[in-house]
């Protein structure tokens, strides 16, 4: 039987998704990325290779978020797709429906306005990474909460601090004040999950008709406070999916099912080196910085310059 | 006494007829800038005052590089909107750095008038050519014209060439002489000859092609280095483009384009708003009924009029029902993120279409 591979390599996180022909999830990881994406993805498609059945071939794979580029060369990927298109074709698979999708990872955040299952408009954070999961994550840090508990503690609080979230510097100096005039951990913690909403809503939400069903996804969906002020601040249902962290790999799954070849391919990628050598041109004044890519010590592409010379 | 040698800011190709123009009424040496590159740019943050509109710190960046090159007397323009103090705040950064530079600024809030221009001019050179400048300066109009002309067909039909590259070298040859040529009947030889050689060359066009029109500010979108090249990564996208602001626009069309549209506009824009924020509003209301695809908004971080205007616009395309995407471009701007929204907004047309 084929199956179909989709690997998302976030900032912080990677996922991968093994589908089948129905486009039904077979199995699925989610580990940190840590800094290094090929380090993370040929772990993940080593514990993928695991779970995978026997009698299953893996006929396509497809690759999407920040890395999405180096990780298509590196798995010799059918298609290469950026996040936003990724995370629609996922989540209209799931749910047909879906009007309006909100998304907030690690780095960036994201709405997708979704009218009869065709993408009509869409925004994308774009300077700040005010409002997302890698500063949630380095806030519960701070505050020696375990991430996973950040969401139900904030559940808790009666009376949520007020935070000035318009950046992440200033918010965090926000949040110091808040803790030494003697606000609870709780408030603080649901003040940060309410200013996050607000923030989002402000920013990348500007302008964009929010309209039900609206689905909730990205690593941050996964925290009950932040679920929990959309709703109010929205006045509206918001549906989070048991996958929700999984959106952006099962889309580009099904991507590279559609765009299969019939090619089969080998997920045998342990053993492969593969190193990025980075320098600057200094061929002109734009001294481009020139990141050439080496698999098993043969150059295999070079990324970067302006006019074309490599 | 010495002449001095005049250099002036760079935006896209506008510097072989600036080139030609001075270099034809002034007895001066004309030093041209290097192309823009990082380094301009880094030259022009390094100075600058960190909110400033981007141009800012690009014009500056590239006056700093032909005052390196041996120019001591810089020629500005002032337009409407902050454009208009770049002279004087330019002129004391420039002297503040202890470069003893003549500033000359032709254009004030964007009004040129004949006598100020003269005294100008006069200050650079005492005896410049007064009576050939007049039919120079037609010329200068005339080359600008062709240019832009050229480059509206290139645009259109850039993205679907046979063999890549080859409107661009014709095009740039096409400038090579255009900065020799002799007089108004040599220059209209040259632009027929390349006119005609443009339009020979191959293209494969698809019957259902995506049209997208680019509006925004003046400086950020004829500037392609400015604009990360927002054009050609377009055109690799297969998509035709439309771009109404070019410089034979602001000089002659757009006074009587916003008297002629602004009242028959005025469910979205009364007023006007300065620089090119009525233009860009009236030209969005035009390209939904015209039926474009998507609409891509371009400006410089911090540029007040198309601040303006931006909410307009998306007020516009929602009731078309037409996708605009909206850049906003500074000297730090990361092109991987520019590549991924243009990735989606392409991918967004693709299956709105289907």
């Amino acid at each position: 039987m084929n199956c179909y591979l989709g690997i998302d390599i976030g900032s912080i996180s990677t996922k991968g998704v093994v589908i089948d022909e129905d486009n039904k999830i077979i199995c699925s990881l989610y580990i940190w990325t840590e800094g290094s994406p090929i380090n993370s993805v040929k772990k993940l498609v080593s514990e993928l290779k695991k779970k995978i059945p026997s009698g299953y071939v893996v006929k396509g794979i497809g690759t999407t978020g920040s890395a999405r580029k180096l990780i298509g060369l590196m798995m010799d990927a059918n298609v290469v797709k950026n996040e936003i298109t990724a995370h629609a074709v996922g989540t209209l698979s799931v749910n047909p429906n879906v009007h309006t999708i909100l998304e907030i990872g690690g780095q960036d955040s994201k709405i997708i306005i979704i009218r009869d299952g065709v993408i009509v408009d869409y925004a994308m954070n774009t300077l700040c990474a005010a409002g997302t999961g890698s500063f949630l994550s380095s806030q519960a840090k701070r505050l020696d909460i375990p991430i996973e508990e950040f969401g139900k503690l904030a559940l808790s609080s009666k009376n949520p601090a007020k935070i000035a979230a318009r950046c992440t510097v200033f918010a965090e100096s926000d949040l110091i004040h808040k803790a030494q005039v003697g606000y609870s951990k709780e408030d603080i913690v649901a003040g940060l999950c309410k200013s996050i909403v607000l923030n989002y809503l402000n920013n990348v939400g500007k302008g964009k008709k929010i309209i039900e069903p609206v689905v909730f996804q990205g690593g941050v969906s996964k925290n009950l406070g932040v679920l929990k002020y959309f709703k109010e601040v929205l006045g509206c249902d918001v549906t989070v999916d048991p996958n929700s962290h999984l959106m952006g790999a099962l889309g580009i799954a099904i991507l590279s099912h559609k765009n299969s070849d019939g090619r089969v391919y080998d997920l045998d990628i342990k053993d492969i080196e593969f190193k990025t050598v980075g320098n600057e041109c200094g061929g002109c004044s734009n001294n481009c910085e020139i990141l050439r890519i080496f698999k098993d010590k043969k150059l295999v592409d070079t990324w970067g310059s302006m006019c074309g010379k490599y | 006494m010495k002449l001095s040698k005049v250099g002036f800011p760079h935006i896209g190709n506008y510097y072989v007829p600036a080139t030609y123009l001075f270099s034809n009424i002034l007895h001066s040496d004309i030093v041209s800038a290097p192309h823009i590159s990082q380094k301009t740019i880094e030259l022009g943050v390094k100075y600058s005052p960190s909110f400033v509109c981007t141009p800012f710190k690009y014009t500056l960046g590239t006056l700093l590089e032909v005052i390196e090159k041996g120019a001591d007397c810089v020629v500005q323009l002032g337009g409407g909107c902050r454009y208009g103090y770049y002279h004087e705040l330019q002129r004391t950064i420039i002297s503040d750095l202890g470069y003893d530079v003549k500033f000359i600024n032709l254009v004030i809030a964007g009004k040129a008038s004949v006598f100020r221009v003269y005294r100008e001019l006069r200050r650079i050179d005492k005896h410049f050519r007064r009576f050939k400048s007049l039919y120079y300066l037609f010329i200068t109009m005339k080359m600008v014209k062709y240019m832009d002309l050229i480059d509206d067909y290139i645009r259109e039909y850039v993205g679907f060439e046979v063999n890549d590259g080859e409107m661009e070298k014709l095009n740039e040859s096409m400038l090579k002489e255009f900065s020799g040529v002799k007089g108004y009947f040599d220059l209209k030889r040259v632009y027929k000859k390349y006119n005609s050689l443009i339009r020979k060359v191959k293209v494969d066009i698809p019957r259902n092609v995506t049209k997208v029109g680019i509006i925004g500010e003046l400086y950020t979108i004829m500037e392609p280095f400015s604009n990360y090249f927002i054009e050609k990564s377009l055109a690799s996208f297969n998509m035709s483009i439309k771009r109404y602001t070019n410089a034979s626009y602001l000089m002659m069309g757009k006074g009587k384009f916003i008297k002629k549209n602004i009242k028959k506009y005025s469910k979205y824009v009364k007023y006007r708003m300065g620089a090119d924020a009525t233009d860009n509003i009236i030209r969005a209301v035009d390209m939904c009924r015209d039926g474009f695809d998507g609409i891509i908004h371009i400006k410089s971080s911090f540029c007040t009029p198309e601040i303006g205007s931006m909410g307009i616009i998306n007020k516009v395309c929602c009731d078309y029902n037409v996708p605009v995407l909206f850049f906003s471009f500074d000297s730090n701007t990361s092109r991987v993120g520019l590549q991924t929204r243009l990735e989606a907004f392409n991918d967004m047309i693709e299956m709105r279409k289907k």
